[in-house]
């Protein structure tokens, strides 16, 4: 490991970006602007940006809580107004951050919305959460559901649901609210600046086949899906941010150089692995450290196509706007059925040349976690590489226990060496 | 039939974790099939129509040992999907030819592709519901999601289904939902004479008994009930909400009227009652049963209330109509819909004056001492104060 600290200019970029980001929700009020609250998977950036509304990603408050160490307060907080311990702590930590007077990452309070875009996609809670929030909110709620792929696949029917549910529900709402016809040719300008950064994620994403990959694919993969899940999608600063991360990635493969960690470069890829699930953010880079400290880099992750598979071949297609929105959001990663998850992550094992997998379960999301142990067979059968099972959560720092986790990945990676021939270190 | 014989039959068919009856109705039914669906909702009409025997599972109870399905289940996921596929891996479901997982939360929702996982030579189908209520959007698509199974289960039935068989279908099952609720009613005006775990082992049988037959049961039942004699105990009246999916144990229905409660109402199997008779037996089906579903005032957790401001409203309606004095908050542990709900629901009740309690269970929490005791609590209070 290179202990130089290794910023690249794409995460320069994008820090910049945020911070430029939330100046504007801080400024919204005075400058007019609309706020929309809507959640990460089946986020309709575009259309909103059409609108120029500006967004509020209630997830990434909460993740962004874990990653300062506010959440356990926060959570606390949602607690002792009676919301249970058992419930998603996203919803918890978003609910105690607004208790607390709802200061965002840079310390500015967040504009209140003026409309809550509840895009029901790959998650129940989502409906909870939304319907917990206007309770506190004088504004608008839409219903946005977007139907499970319970059979596996995306029919004609589900596309024309949610593309009439668009046209007919919420257009007219954003429409109504800030007072704006919708200019479809400026959408279709946004939805084609999308499919040219969703190009360079998806170049950036599969540079993980490399020997050694440039990337890690999990901990580093969720900087590279920053801008394109949020506040981004369809923007020249995103489509520049791509380019930039592409290049960054194209040099370093030339390079034969492995992952960016933040304690400089990983030098010595010793174990590749897919992961399934979020990670948690309240001890991130501990977290990330148990990994590099042995060698183990993320190629591919399921956690990076919440907000988008793009992957496996979906672009915006500009010419048709609404349908390409409806495809999108059924498209989602939590929105699959476990067979097709099971399929996804073999088949990441196979093409990523992965030694392992490796599911984080988290307490908080039954989405992503109720049969993951069912998954965690399936899989293996099917690719026949071994995998591991963690539990955390999210953003509830007392559901994160190091020690636990650290034997539990230690004696894993011993065993993969083992399988690889590799001397075993300790 | 003695009211006696009649509560007999209900628990035994309640005690039967392999399904007999299943296999006798099949048994004088030969050509038919069963389809077994979970809670909350699916329209039974239409399995019905095919000539298919509906199952209900709502579990295990507390007296299936789970082996299997605790190895799919992480600790922090409620039971009832740890003894679903218990029933299933154990052989106990082979009877049923089809499942249907009702778009009731993520866990039921992720339990449909486990069952495509682990079964794949049956039918499986994840059951979608609209939360848009327009008829013209949200309906359409549910009409076309109905019209979708019900091809499939005309395949599985291996005939077609006209109209007609709908259109009896539903007045079947309009019939069944308006008997139940007469149960529910006459418990509400004299709950002495309906005990809460008669009135659920009653309606828990209607998940299992063909409609017709559990139409009978219930007829005879209200009948015979009005005859008996039963002594009327200085209880409060209480509502019971939260347990519409994971089912608590019977002891625990029991526990809360010795604690001094008269379950007056509850959400405990909600698809008895669910759409009542209103679903239009005179026109298109298919229509009827989706417009019924798109306009029913009821709410439950897993249905997105549209309009704001009215959240809760329901509930608070159901207490005054039901004349329940408190509401108890009875939850499945990890149970995301129900706990979620609460605090929304909680504030609507003290909006409205209405008090209530709350506590956690499971299907197969055998420590009701403490439940017993909160129950207690709760119910004196009401007597004591008028209100908790
Ligand atoms: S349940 Fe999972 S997907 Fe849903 S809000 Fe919580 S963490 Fe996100
Ligand atoms: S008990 Fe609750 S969380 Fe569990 S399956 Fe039922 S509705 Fe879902």
């Amino acid at each position: 490991m290179s202990t130089k600290v290794v910023k690249e200019e794409s995460m320069v970029k994008q820090k910049e970006m945020i911070a430029d980001h939330f100046k504007k929700l801080a400024r919204a009020k005075e400058e007019g602007k609309k706020v929309v609250y809507t959640f990460v998977p089946g986020n309709l950036t575009e259309l909103l940006l059409a609108f120029d509304c500006l967004t509020v990603h209630p997830e990434i408050n909460a993740l962004q809580s874990g990653m300062r160490k506010k959440s356990g307060e926060y959570i606390a907080e949602a607690e002792r107004a009676g919301h249970s311990e058992d419930v998603c702590t996203y919803v918890k930590c978003d609910i105690g951050m607004l208790m607390k007077g709802n200061i965002g990452p840079t310390g500015e309070q967040l504009p209140e919305p003026d409309l809550l875009l509840l895009s029901y996609t790959g998650c129940y809670t989502f409906m909870k959460w939304f319907e917990l929030l206007r309770e506190r909110y004088d504004c608008p709620t839409v219903m946005l559901q977007v139907p499970y792929q319970g059979d596996g696949e995306i029919t004609p029917k589900m596309v024309e649901y949610v593309s009439r549910q668009l046209r007919e529900v919420l257009v007219p709402k954003l429409e109504e609210i800030t007072g704006k016809q919708l200019d479809e040719a400026r959408l279709q300008e946004l939805l084609a600046s999308s499919a040219r950064s969703e190009e360079n994620l998806v170049h950036v994403l599969e540079s993980a086949k490399n020997r050694p990959s440039p990337i890690d694919a999990y901990f580093g993969g969720v900087y590279y899906i920053g801008p394109l899940f949020t506040a981004f999608r369809g923007t020249p600063a995103a489509e520049e941010y791509y380019r930039m991360a592409a290049e960054e990635v194209d040099q370093r493969v030339a390079l034969g150089l492995g992952p960016v960690t933040p304690e400089g470069q990983l030098e010595n890829e010793r174990f590749r692995l897919v992961t399934e699930g979020p990670p948690n953010w309240t001890h991130f880079r501990e977290f990330w450290k148990m990994f590099y400290d042995a060698g183990a880099v993320v190629v591919a992750s399921t956690y990076t196509k919440v907000g988008g598979t793009y992957d496996r071949g979906f672009r915006h297609d500009p010419s048709r706007p609404f349908e390409t929105l409806a495809e999108y959001c059924l498209g989602c990663y939590t929105n699959l059925n476990l067979p097709d998850r099971v399929n996804m992550i073999a088949d990441y094992v196979r093409d990523y040349h992965a030694d392992g997998f490796l599911i984080n379960s988290v307490k908080s999301c039954n989405s992503f976690s109720a049969g993951q142990l069912v998954i965690l067979r399936h899989v293996e059968e099917k690719c026949g590489k071994p995998g591991a099972f963690i539990e955390s959560d999210l953003v509830d720092p007392r559901y994160f226990s190091p020690s636990n986790i650290k034997n539990r990945l230690e004696s894993y990676f011993q065993m993969l060496a083992q399988r690889k021939g590799q001397k075993v270190t300790a | 039939m003695t009211l006696t014989d009649i509560i007999e039959r209900c628990q035994a068919l309640y005690d039967d974790l392999d399904f007999g009856y299943v296999d006798e109705w099949k048994a004088r039914n030969p050509e038919g099939k069963a389809v077994g669906y979970l809670p909350t909702y699916v329209p039974r009409e239409l399995i019905w129509a095919a000539g298919c025997l509906p199952v209900g599972i709502v579990g295990g109870g507390d007296q299936l040992e789970i082996v299997k399905g605790d190895a799919c289940f992480q600790s922090y996921i409620c039971h009832l999907p740890r003894s679903v596929v218990e029933l299933g891996l154990s052989g106990r479901l082979d009877a049923l030819d089809g499942m249907l997982f009702p778009a009731t939360c993520d866990v039921i929702r992720n339990l449909s592709g486990i069952w495509k996982l682990y079964f794949p030579d049956k039918y499986v189908k994840y059951f979608d519901v609209p939360h848009n209520y327009d008829s013209r959007i949200g309906g359409e698509f549910y009409e076309d999601h109905l019209h979708e199974i019900l091809a499939e289960l005309e395949q599985l039935g291996g005939r077609k289904v006209s109209d007609d068989e709908l259109r009896a279908a539903i007045r079947l099952y309009n019939e069944n939902r308006r008997l139940a609720g007469e149960v529910y009613e006459l418990r509400a005006k004299e709950p002495w004479r309906v005990p809460a775990t008669d009135c659920y082992l009653l309606v828990r049988a209607g998940l299992i008994l063909s409609p017709d037959e559990h139409c009978a049961m219930l007829r005879e039942y209200l009948e015979l009930v009005k005859l008996e004699d039963r002594p009327l105990r200085d209880n409060a009246r209480v509502l019971v909400v939260g347990a519409f999916c994971e089912q608590p144990p019977l002891d625990l229905v029991r526990a809360l009227e010795f604690a001094g409660c008269y379950v007056v109402e509850d959400d405990f199997l909600l698809i008895n009652r669910w759409l009542g008779d209103t679903v239009d037996a005179t026109g298109e089906p298919i229509h009827a049963l989706s417009e019924a579903y798109l306009k029913t005032p009821a709410e439950t957790s897993s249905r997105y209330v549209d309009d704001d401001g009215r959240k809760g409203r329901y509930l608070v309606d159901l207490v005054r109509k039901s004349g329940a004095e408190g509401v108890v908050f009875a939850a499945p542990s990890f149970c995301d819909p129900a706990l979620l709900d609460r605090p929304m629901l909680q504030a609507a009740l003290d909006a409205a004056g209405i008090g209530h309690t709350a506590f956690k269970y499971s299907e197969n929490t055998g420590q009701l001492q403490p439940i017993r005791e909160q129950a207690g609590t709760f119910a004196d209070t009401i007597k004591l104060w008028g209100t908790a």
